[in-house]
């Protein structure tokens, strides 16, 4: 069977930060496998500016961006599989484990690797899964969908939208399609907040007088062959149910579809790693090891980021860690859990090594728009830092870094709280 | 050229029909309105194979249930069609209930349907572990099957075009004439001619029999609503869970489909608009409250998605399966609702008996069975799929990821003798689209497929026909 020290599963930029940084720590046989026709991912659609804006201290579009670690990527000798799609990875109790993949080119292909990255990234939740009543025309697209379309094929899916959800692909889309020569006539949104970033509602909405509609959803597709409408209305701000008497119809040929990003762990699901029911992501340690030895996560398919510049940070730890793990898979770790309580909805790692020695940046949403409040963290009864945050708002990740010999103090579980 | 036979509607019916007749030497032709075989409510209904004690004793419905069930399995094998006798249970959930139970015990023994038992609370529980804990008891019939309908539809009119038979995409007859013993059927832009007419229309039925003068019947579209859930609620029941029987229909059920989806629905309402698929918001919410009294922590969470079929309800009650009394070279074949699927082998078979006593039946010589056997990438081990891929490399390049479908089952598809043009065609034939992520995916893959395989600009490809094209033509 075909070896390699590191397989990345992910050409996107999880996938090429974290194998070019187990590289750096002198990893040399990694292969990315990717079942797109060339790197990048999902960043080769994402054509307008914003990405590495952290990273890099310029302001790129996704392609570029994505380009930049491609370049990087092909000064190594990185191998990297494309249009390779991975059928399954069967963990090893030393560590790794085999995955098995089919192309075109390679039939089906079995590696055994020493250390596994999975960096998948995420897709998008479709009409089905929220269930939207009425007919069932063609038209109705998922945001990312449709701007596979614009951005690349070059082709329009549609003239007069109406956009569900505000979150960022949502608002990305509402000015994309509205440059494209569309018409985009509502943006709704369930929620009294936008999931998206404020540059984005300004830039993509505001800019172009599209308006936004708070506690509002489609209740309703109205079309025989082709979406003709679609039925729209305010919601109850507590149980999200529709009221009827606000109900509005708007004619429209498109319905695009904002409602969320699901980490793509299908993969990862038939492993038996250890989930995290908020993030829908693995459980990971401070190195972005999973609950199996040697399998690491990192990126969208962690949980979903907003910032791609955070994916690469993020991915570089994974990298670093599986890199530690092939040189030292003997270690023991000292676990002691994180959680989020009180207005913190999740926390990425959930789980850091005392003994790691290093200082750790801990990732996390809020489960509401806070405004003048503070981010609290403690352990038992010790406060190990209190940060003030002016605005806390569920469509924007924040992190708060713990220092090193912090860590090594405490005794309880880690608690980051809104206080 | 005058065809010997009309088949007007490609649904299970008329395929089935299409199926039975193309082993004997006539000129066949078969049309349906649509732009596939399959698109009417054969590909929305509960996919089950009844076991046939629900159907009232001398009836037709009855009749053909019984029989048709009892063949199914051995049509499924030669056309490779899934089939799997899962087994049904119709559960009571009271005391009051329990008679009803014994009632229908009585009446399948009766309709002649083997193995059929009354089960206890206790044995029901072990059959089935989610099941609401309040249930008293089951009738438990271990022939009840599911299948896949329109996959059996698709089958079914390969095997007759294999054996000659023609089928006609979009021709919806608009005007049925008969010239003495020859009927000129016409669509808006062309027309052809037959001697025998068999009147499968489903849903319209009765309007293609009133092109006759025939108004012996009406059929009013009674809407059925259903939800879809992932493969990940696979297990939460393995037999086809019904409830008891009202006037209106067989009620909700639960059932795993033979993809190992679970199926939940359907409701019944009457409408007027023969062509409202439409679900609604009460009768999505209905599903899931009739359907949780049977399992009560149903994961709705894993719905993907939800969707209506329209029954052909006959104001008769039963099949219509009859020479018309207005033209006798027209057969109605007529109010083929539940259940018709079950049904459609002996139905097929009837129509053979009727069209033996008018028609002089010789069997064809050169008659192939069955059809090419469909590659199932996502069925096979490793070594198989090895294999395929080096006959043809098509086969190597996944492109549905949910359902683990590769290019090359696609190419298939639109190349088979009754070939998918569209999405929704590929997605039925394949399975291609009707994963967890609803062919977000796959979709634009699939229509470049399509485009290329087709000859046609992308911008033509359309979810199912007529107007419903994905993209917009530049310059539109």
């Amino acid at each position: 069977m075909r070896t390699a020290d590191l397989v990345v599963i992910g050409g996107g930029p999880a996938g090429m930060a974290a194998a070019l940084s187990a590289y750096e720590q002198g990893i040399k046989d990694i292969v990315i496998i990717e079942r797109a026709e060339t790197l990048g991912g999902i960043l080769n659609q994402c054509i307008h500016t914003g990405f590495g804006l952290h990273f890099f201290k310029e302001e790129l579009s996704g392609p570029e961006y994505a380009a930049r670690f491609a370049d990087f990527v092909k000064k190594t000798d990185i191998k990297v599989s494309l249009n390779t799609m991975v059928l399954d990875v069967q963990p090893l109790k030393e560590g790794g484990g085999v995955i098995t993949s089919v192309s075109k080119q390679e039939g089906i292909t079995d590696i055994k690797a020493k250390a596994i990255v999975l960096a998948m990234g995420c897709r998008e939740r479709p009409r089905g899964a929220i269930n939207i009543a009425g007919s069932r025309p063609s038209g109705v697209f998922t945001a990312g969908a449709a701007q596979k379309f614009v951005n690349i094929d070059g082709k329009i899916p549609g003239k007069e939208v109406v956009i569900l959800g505000s979150g960022d692909i949502g608002l990305i889309m509402a000015r994309r399609m509205t440059f494209e020569g569309a018409k985009v006539k509502l943006v709704c949104e369930l929620m009294p907040y936008s999931s998206g970033l404020t540059r984005n509602i300004v830039q993509c909405l505001d800019d172009f007088n599209i308006p936004l509609r708070f506690n509002c959803t489609a209740i309703e597709v109205r079309g025989k062959d082709r979406v003709e409408g679609v039925v729209v209305a305010n919601v109850d701000e507590k149980t999200k149910k529709p009221l009827m008497d606000t109900a509005e119809f708007i004619k429209c040929d498109t319905l695009l579809l904002s409602v969320g990003l699901l980490p793509e762990n299908e993969l990862s699901r038939k492993t038996g790693i250890e989930f995290d029911r908020m993030t829908s992501g693995a459980v990971v340690s401070q190195s972005r090891e999973t609950s199996l030895a040697g399998i690491f996560a990192c990126g969208n398919v962690l949980h979903v980021h907003d910032l791609v510049d955070n994916v690469t940070a993020e991915s570089q730890i994974a990298g670093r860690g599986a890199a530690d793990f092939i040189k030292n898979s003997g270690k023991k770790h000292n676990y002691i859990a994180a959680k989020g309580m009180n207005g913190v909805r999740y926390i990425v790692p959930q789980r850091i090594d005392k003994d790691c020695g290093e200082d750790v940046k801990l990732y996390f949403r809020v489960s509401d728009v806070f405004k003048g409040k503070s981010i609290k963290v403690s352990s038992g009864d010790k406060v190990l830092a209190t940060h003030k945050k002016p605005k806390l708002t569920p469509g924007e990740m924040e992190n708060v870094v713990l220092k090193a010999d912090m860590i090594k103090g405490i005794s309880n579980d880690i608690v980051v709280e809104v206080g | 050229m005058n065809y010997d036979v009309a088949i007007v509607g490609a649904g299970i019916t008329g395929t089935m029909i299409a199926y039975k007749l193309a082993k004997y030497n006539l000129n066949i032709v078969l049309l349906d309105k649509g732009n596939d075989v399959a698109v009417g409510t054969t590909k929305a209904n509960s996919a089950i194979v009844h076991a046939g004690f629900d159907a009232k004793p001398n009836t037709m419905k009855c009749k053909m249930n019984v029989a048709g069930a009892k063949a199914m399995g051995g049509i499924c094998e030669e056309l490779h069609v899934p089939y799997k006798q899962n087994g049904s249970l119709v559960v009571a959930f009271s005391n009051d209930e329990l008679p009803h139970l014994q009632e229908l015990f009585e009446r399948g023994k009766k309709n002649g349907v083997d193995g059929l038992k009354i089960v206890s609370k206790d044995e029901l529980l072990k059959l089935e572990p989610n099941i609401n804990p309040e249930a008293t008891g089951a009738l438990f019939a271990t022939t009840g099957a599911i299948v896949c309908p329109y996959e059996l539809c698709v089958a079914t009119a390969e095997n007759a075009v294999i054996n000659g038979v023609v089928f006609r995409r979009n021709f919806e007859v608009k005007s049925l004439v008969a010239e003495g013993d020859i009927f000129s059927i016409s669509s808006a832009t062309e027309t052809l001619r037959a001697k025998i007419v068999i009147n499968a229309a489903g849903l319209y039925a009765d309007r293609i029999a009133a092109m006759i003068g025939d108004n012996s019947f009406t059929i009013t579209p009674r809407r059925g609503e259903y939800i879809l859930l992932d493969k990940n609620a696979s297990g939460l029941v393995r037999h086809t869970v019904f409830q008891c029987p009202t006037k209106m229909g067989k009620g909700v059920l639960i059932t795993p489909t033979v993809d190992n989806n679970i199926l939940v629905g359907p409701t019944a309402e009457d409408i007027t608009d023969k062509s409202d698929v439409s679900t609604t918001i009460s009768g999505l919410d209905a599903v899931v409250s009739k359907a949780k009294k049977s399992v009560p922590n149903l994961p709705t969470r894993d719905t993907i998605t939800s969707f209506a079929g329209l029954r052909a309800h006959c104001d008769k009650d039963d099949f219509v399966i009859s020479f018309s009394q207005a033209n006798k070279n027209l057969i109605n074949v007529a109010g083929i609702e539940s259940p018709g699927l079950a049904s459609s082998p002996a139905i097929a078979d009837e129509i053979v008996q009727l069209l033996g006593g008018v028609v002089n039946l010789q069997l064809k010589r050169n008659y192939k069975t069955g059809r090419k056997n469909p590659v199932r990438f996502r069925e096979m081990d490793n070594e198989q799929r090895k294999k395929i891929i080096s006959q043809n490399s098509a086969y190597g390049q996944v492109i549905c990821r949910c359902e683990l479908v590769t290019e090359g089952e696609i190419i298939d598809a639109i190349k088979s003798p009754v070939g998918a043009v569209d999405l929704d065609g590929v997605k039925r034939r394949t399975r291609a689209g009707m994963g967890r992520c609803q062919s977000g995916f796959c979709g634009s893959k699939v229509m470049e497929i399509l485009a290329r395989e087709l000859g046609v600009p992308i911008e033509d490809i359309t979810k199912d026909g007529g107007n419903s094209n994905i993209l917009i033509k530049a310059g539109a």
